[in-house]
């Protein structure tokens, strides 16, 4: 094997770890895909962040009411509103159509029930007020030791750090499970909507002019296929070029047309073959496997 | 070398150029579904959602098994899934399921929890008859217990009618009297605050929820015997009771829920731990429900209830029959339950 051949069946391998099984009741498998701790910490800091600035916003219009006369009244929508920021932000939104808060919408991911079943509103609550404990606990050391001499720098940071191990914890099981999660009987799932792009396969007349041989298309698998369609769906000039160099020179031809027309042509050619072979039982998975 | 030209008798271009009017009718009637509720939609809209739905499933079944075309199979994938969650997501009117919650499932997720019920409120009770005794035997304990912010000047130091006034009896001014409202909204916060996270650290076994709710207890003993120290116990008593029958009641039962947790992790019983616990977390879910809804009537009756009431004898009144109301809610026996 060689080291690229190891990296793509990495690469494959990795990707199949995260599908998890999710037959609907017409018996199709969904193959819904674990969420990455990235994209879940990514979520998180966007939803803190909304959160953050509403509260320097009910926080001006305190003190803005303050100034009106209405100080205690406004001191009570205060505290009011940054308990229900706080607590039922993640809850409210979970409970809706898409079980996603704003950030998990922006980065395309949602809570599932791990059975298959409904998202109910107990486990939607549950996982939430989970919380409390990962992220406002150690918030509430930092904040303990910011604004009060009584406790230390240090130890207000190690509160903070032991606290922030309980938020860690979904870095150390496969599934990706935050301990609410665990709790609840819930997965984060991608959610991502793809869009219905064009059809890069539909026969063109392009294709009359430029024909590969049997030879000249046996050399790439469905990988490959699906990676040149990246590059062709992404429309970057400098990479359709290093591209169409590198397929040129594997398959011997020439410079005779423009870098997108030839990888279109060749894009469509190589997905008819390889579909045809599809229809024939065989799916040939990248260039290292027999054709 | 021509083969790869002859267009065949089925290919993914063709199946796409088929079906795809439905899948975009599909999308649009998930997007508008998405956006308001199901009364958006026409009823034949309606009637041809789950015939939509299937027919994209049949579809992402052949584009799997015949196209490489990825951005195609993503597309399919994702329409799938979010037709799946919409369709099977919600079988119930809202308010339907709204009405269970109330009258089934949150009274039975709370005699579900009556152990860990039972044991919270000893560990609760002890801890108030202990801070009670060494409060009443020595008046400087009261600091160890009791931090600053909370006590709001109610210390063993405090003169009776200092105290007096700030459980709404004899004078008041106008001043102290609104900062009061502001007093109180904290206090609803903080204990929400409180039970939450007494559920929450159920996690780890449900020791630290045992330790927070002995905890409560310990402020609890203390202020009482700050008060009744001055001759005050009967009245206290009563400004406590009004709201503190639902608000203790709520803490004992998030302390339950984090303690079933707890107990889930500890001894999962039959299945394995990873169900066991899921199962816990949504009984411990419901009743979470349910203490924030006890918070929030705590709360009420707190910021006006108790402004407004101001005779002891009502306060108690107030506060025991709301108690015997909770305690037939949940524990009364009825018809049809399991």
């Amino acid at each position: 094997m060689t080291p690229a051949n190891t990296s793509n069946a990495a690469a494959i391998a990795s990707k199949r770890d995260k599908r998890r099984q999710f037959i609907t009741p017409e018996g199709v498998d969904l193959e819904l895909a674990i969420a990455s701790s990235g994209l879940r910490f990514a979520a998180l800091v966007i939803d803190l962040t909304i959160i953050v600035l509403l509260l320097i916003a009910m926080t001006l219009l305190t003190v803005w009411m303050e100034f009106g006369g209405a100080g205690n009244a406004a001191k009570i929508i205060w505290l009011l509103g940054f308990f229900i920021l706080r607590t039922f932000w993640f809850i409210l939104f979970e409970l809706g159509q898409r079980a996603a808060t704003p950030g998990k919408r922006i980065v395309g991911i949602r809570v599932v029930a791990r059975d298959g079943g409904r998202l109910t509103a107990d486990a939607v609550i549950a996982r939430n007020l989970i919380r409390e404990l990962e992220i406002f606990l150690p918030l509430t050391f930092l904040g303990a030791g910011a604004t009060e001499d009584l406790v230390g720098w240090g130890t207000s940071l190690a509160g903070a750090a032991w606290t922030l191990t309980l938020g860690f914890f979904l870095l150390f099981n496969r599934d990706r499970m935050r301990m609410g999660d665990l709790i609840a009987g819930t997965w984060v799932v991608q959610a991502g909507r793809a869009r219905l792009d064009r059809d890069l396969g539909s026969p063109s007349a392009a294709d009359e002019g430029l024909r590969f041989t049997d030879a000249e298309l046996g050399v790439y698998g469905v990988f490959e296929l699906q990676e040149l369609e990246r590059v062709l769906r992404q429309r970057e000039l400098r990479l359709i070029e290093q591209v169409a160099a590198t397929i040129r020179t594997k398959i011997g031809r020439s410079v005779h047309e423009a870098d997108e027309v030839f990888l279109e042509a060749y894009y469509r050619q190589l997905r008819a073959r390889l579909e045809r072979g599809l229809l024939f039982g065989k799916r040939r998975a990248d260039k290292y496997a027999k054709d | 070398m021509s083969a790869a030209l002859q267009t065949p008798a089925f290919s993914a271009s063709r199946f796409r150029a088929e079906r795809e009017g439905d899948w975009i009718a599909f999308d649009a009637l998930l997007t508008r579904l998405e956006k308001g509720s199901a009364a958006a939609l026409s009823t034949d809209e309606l009637l041809r959602l789950p015939v939509l739905y299937r027919a994209t499933l049949s579809s992402l079944s052949i584009a799997r098994a015949t196209s490489l075309d990825r951005a195609l199979n993503d597309h399919l994938e994702s329409l799938a899934m979010r037709g799946y969650f919409l369709l099977y997501g919600v079988r119930e009117r809202r308010s339907a399921r709204l009405a269970r919650f109330f009258t089934r499932d949150w009274p039975a997720a709370v005699r579900a929890v009556w152990k860990e019920t039972v044991i919270i409120a000893l560990i609760l009770l002890l801890g108030a008859a202990t801070s009670w005794l060494m409060v009443a035997n020595d008046p400087e304990w009261f600091f160890q217990f009791v931090p600053e912010d909370m006590a709001g000047g109610r210390t063993p130091q405090a003169s009776a009618e200092y105290l007096q006034s700030t459980i709404g009896h004899g004078k008041v001014e106008d001043d102290a009297k609104s900062g009061l409202h502001v007093f109180a909204t904290f206090l609803f916060t903080h204990n929400s605050r409180v039970s939450i996270m007494s559920f929450a650290l159920g996690f780890a076994f449900g020791v630290p929820t045992m330790i927070l709710e002995y905890y409560q207890g310990l402020v609890l003993g203390a202020m009482m015997a700050v008060f009744a120290g001055k001759g005050l116990g009967v009245q206290f008593g009563g400004w406590l009771a009004i709201h503190g029958t639902t608000e203790l009641f709520a803490a004992v039962l998030s302390g339950a829920a984090g303690l079933r947790i707890g107990s889930a992790m500890l001894f999962p019983g039959d299945t394995d731990r990873l169900t066991a616990l899921a199962k816990a977390g949504r009984t411990a879910g419901k009743v979470m429900v349910g203490v924030i809804i006890m918070l929030l009537c705590a709360g009420l009756l707190e910021g006006f209830g108790r402004q407004l009431i101001t005779d002891t004898a009502v306060r108690y009144a107030i506060g025991g029959v709301l108690l015997i109301g909770w305690l037939a809610y949940y524990y009364a026996p009825r018809r049809g339950a399991a």
